[in-house]
């Protein structure tokens, strides 16, 4: 689908001008249609994740009803959209006055450069507008087919289970595929009742041998472990194993290709809007900028980079750590020279006019996920500067308290929060647990126990795909714990 | 393509109001917006269906923030409701709050639950200005002039100056020492309104129960008050005995013990007939317990004294009954037995927080 630009002649050639400036300063990206609508479109648009023709599901209209919601009573407002795909589809507000216009469209090319560029986008689906409305028609045939209420039951089922990934995957080949390997021959003796040899064919008959051979056989296959080592798609174990009809087979598939798709997106939050505001906020001030314009400017950038108060704002974040390394880098501020000077005073003024800082940041955005990004670069210059604090959760007060400014405190909670998304890692390890058909999940504890009750549900959900019992191995409250539903109720051991 | 949201929508409405796909409605919980009230956080309610996935127990977790602040100090609001971990679809969005008074709030909720507006007892809202001479001031008409005030300013001067004679006392005030009277408009809002929040905060009132009707007082405070400029709010807790108490007290104090409902009804009447004349203020008695009281003399009593000395005198009683673990939750049905038609009084009981919407459009709802 695509469609030309509807952008007036002046938005046109605002789009060309800040294209321009963009290119000039070394952005890559595909070519970018920018589309002009109304407030109700942009929030129809974002409440299906960016795609006009998704597939029909109430939970977008729950997005929509709160998204217009805030935007009628003055709460937020969406300024813009940007679709990863090949060309770029980005979505303006009508609204908008010129200045910010220009501001969000420098803001798009920035997003869409790192698209482009950043590593962990490089496996995505460029083409997932197409695809994405052939998976809406595929659904809706199942609705004409099946009924709504009961596709509907089962998308909610597969979507319960939609962080269920491996964010890896798309990388790595975790493990061959089954391979039918030849069973040894196994020597003929090993079924038979021992005998004098002239006993044998009446003690061990043929077909008593025979018998015995299909029975073992049968029983080493179901000891054979599926699968061989934990895997971290259960989605696509759900797929390759479990008793799924065709159109059910298709769902989880459909929710499974989506969830992949948006996966980076997620992986990269603070340093995909880190990039795009950088480079707004480059382009606004040094190209395109109007004298009179400055307060408009300087208003909405505020309000974009604003973190209220506690919370932690991954534009600003992003944005804030980018020109702290273009600035280390073009004054040297790394390596072990650095590192192991002593002097404080002598680590601020530290310059050795190296100018990397743009080279630095091209590669930093090409390589690098929110995860190794805070790894590699939150230093504690940057969190005393940038006052950041950790807190928690205080039963006593019922209070979020700050618990600590320590930098090693902070970086591990940050790392934490952002390694898988900020979800649990979730294993399929058995398929024939306690050697009756059951589904075992493992829970990796890292430190945080799951939420109990939503757990539960989950494993409703998981039971509705398996349709046999299913448990989860993790951990409560330091004690080792299975969670199982056998299908009418749970149970704990 | 707007029709395809709009179905969208409407399947999402109908599950919201249990019409279809009723297995949903458990994860059904009233989302909400932060909105401000000076520096407070308020939320307006959305609902929202949760789909439910494997995740963490937010309240084990901890996070990062940006701020000033000590170690120990509390941070505002709740971190996790600021969408933080989204999940990562819809890349690019770009929003921006706006801050919201209070009165926008109650305007929102109004709409939000469709309140009719309230009709106040007594004839007209309208506010009455009186004028108060009060004050002085050094400009003003001859007429208003102020012969006390000017000669004190005369003496004042004359003394200050050493021209003022013991043996012989003559002042003359000159201009400057001349003094008027002003008036300041006093603004009487002709009705007044009283809440009476009365809370049972015996043993068997725990946290969580505490916490719903500190959010549904909120609410119906704010819904008040949108209503009537001038409105006064007072508080009473009992367990065996009642007693008055400021707000702050009234959300923290944890007692233990038994339920004498009696006891704030007897108070909460007496604050009535000391304090506010029915023909001149519209009342609002709020009570709210578990529902489990001393016993069933005492349900009687409650019931007498409704009947003889407090109904006739309010515009509406609401009673609230939040469901407790240890409550018996009797007391509701004693109410509902024997003010059946009766639509001076407004029942409703409340589950859990997401049942606290509800509870408000009830108690609201009438537009009493």
């Amino acid at each position: 689908m695509v469609k030309p630009s509807n952008l007036t002649p002046e938005l046109y050639k605002l789009k060309e001008e800040i294209e321009e400036y963009a290119r000039g300063y070394g952005l890559d990206f595909f070519e970018v249609i920018f589309e002009l609508v109304d407030f109700e479109k942009i929030n129809e648009i974002a409440s299906y994740g960016g795609f006009p023709t998704r597939y029909p599901h109430w939970r977008f209209g729950m997005e929509y009803d709160k998204l217009s919601k805030s935007y009628a009573y003055g709460l937020s407002k969406i300024y813009e959209m940007v679709i990863n795909n090949d060309p770029c589809y980005a979505y303006l507000l009508n609204a908008n006055n010129i200045v910010d216009q220009k501001m969000v469209m420098a803001h798009v090319y920035g997003h869409c450069d790192f698209f482009k560029n950043n590593y962990w986008f490089s496996q995505t689906n460029r083409r997932m507008m197409d695809k994405i409305a052939n998976h809406a028609t595929k659904v809706r045939k199942y609705i004409e087919k099946y009924g709504e209420d009961t596709v509907e039951e089962f998308l909610d089922v597969c979507l319960s289970l939609d962080n269920l990934i491996d964010y890896y995957s798309p990388f790595i080949k975790r493990y061959e595929e089954l391979s039918d390997k030849k069973e040894e021959e196994e020597k003929e003796e090993e079924y038979k009742i021992k005998s004098k040899s002239y006993m044998d064919k009446y003690i061990n008959p043929k077909e008593f041998v025979e018998k015995i051979k299909i029975e073992r056989k049968a029983e080493k296959e179901k000891k054979k472990k599926n699968p061989p080592e934990p895997v971290r798609d259960v989605l696509l174990f759900l797929l390759q194993n479990a008793p799924l009809e065709d159109w059910q087979a298709s769902i989880l598939s459909i929710v499974r290709d989506e969830a992949y798709y948006f996966a980076p997106q997620g992986q990269t939050k603070i340093m995909n809007e880190g990039w795009a505001s950088y480079w707004h906020s480059k382009i606004m001030t040094t190209k395109a900028l109007k004298p009179e314009e400055l307060i408009d400017y300087a208003d909405h950038h505020s309000g974009t980079l604003a973190t209220s108060p506690g919370g932690l704002n991954p534009y600003k974040l992003g944005i804030e750590l980018f020109r702290d390394i273009e600035d280390r880098w073009n004054k040297g501020k790394f390596g072990k020279d650095y590192e192991e000077c002593e002097s404080y005073e002598e680590k601020r003024k530290w310059n050795k006019n190296l100018g990397l800082g743009k080279e630095k940041i091209f590669e930093v955005r090409k390589i690098h996920n929110d995860v190794t990004f805070i790894d590699n670069f939150l230093t504690e210059e940057f969190c005393r500067e940038h006052k950041l604090f950790l807190y928690n959760y205080n039963k006593q007060t019922g209070r979020y308290e700050i618990t600590s400014r320590k930098f090693d405190d902070i970086k591990k909670q940050l790392l934490f929060n952002l390694t898988n998304f900020g979800q649990p890692i979730i294993y399929v390890e058995e398929s024939n647990y306690e050697n009756r058909g059951e589904l075992l999940l493992y829970h990796k504890h890292e430190g945080i126990d799951l939420k109990l009750d939503y757990a539960r549900a989950t494993l409703e959900n998981i039971f509705k795909i398996w349709k046999r019992p299913v448990n989860i191995r993790t951990k409560v409250d330091n004690k080792n714990k299975v969670l199982r539903f056998d299908g009418r109720e749970h149970s704990e051991i | 393509m707007v029709e395809r949201i709009e179905k969208d929508l409407s399947r999402f409405k109908k599950i919201v109001k249990g019409k279809i796909r009723e297995n949903l409605k458990k994860y059904m919980s009233t989302g909400e917006m932060i909105g401000k009230k000076g520096k407070e956080f308020v939320s307006i309610p959305i609902p929202q269906i949760d789909i439910p996935h494997f995740k963490f127990d937010e309240k084990k977790n901890g996070g990062v923030g940006q701020g000033e602040g000590n170690e120990g100090d509390p941070i505002s609001g709740d971190p996790n409701s600021e969408g933080g971990s989204g999940a990562g679809e819809g890349e690019g969005q770009h929003t921006r709050e706006v801050d919201l008074t209070i009165d926008e709030l109650a305007e929102i909720m109004g709409e939000e639950l469709s309140l009719p507006k309230i009709q106040p007892k007594g004839k007209e809202s309208l506010e009455t200005i009186k004028i108060k001479y009060s004050g002085i001031s050094t400009v003003g008409p001859n007429s208003l002039r102020h012969f006390k005030r000017t000669f004190k300013e005369a003496l004042k001067r004359q003394v200050s100056l050493g021209i003022y004679n013991k043996e012989h006392p003559v002042i003359i005030p000159i201009k400057h020492d001349t003094r008027y009277r002003t008036w300041k408009n006093i603004v009487k809002p002709e009705t007044n309104a009283v809440v009476i929040f009365m809370m049972d905060i015996s043993g068997s009132m725990e946290d969580e129960q505490k916490e719903i009707v500190r959010i549904e007082t909120f609410w119906i405070d704010t819904w008040l008050r949108h209503h009537y400029k001038n409105l006064k709010t007072r508080y009473i807790v009992h367990d065996t005995v009642a007693k008055e108490v400021d707000r702050e007290t009234f959300f923290s104090l944890k007692e233990s013990g038994g339920t004498i409902i009696s006891s704030a009804y007897k108070l909460c009447r007496d604050i009535i007939k000391n304090e506010y004349n029915p023909d001149e203020w519209n009342i609002y008695p709020f009570h709210f317990s578990d529902g489990d009281n001393w016993s069933d003399r005492d349900n009687t009593e409650c019931i007498n004294i409704l009947n003889n000395d407090i109904l006739p005198f309010v515009n509406v009683f609401c009673y609230g009954q939040v469901d407790s673990r240890y409550g018996s939750g009797k007391f509701i049905k004693e109410l509902s037995k024997n003010f059946k038609d009766d639509d001076r009084i407004i029942l409703s009981e409340i589950e859990n927080r997401d049942a606290i919407m509800n509870s408000i459009k009830t108690f609201l709802g009438k537009g009493k």
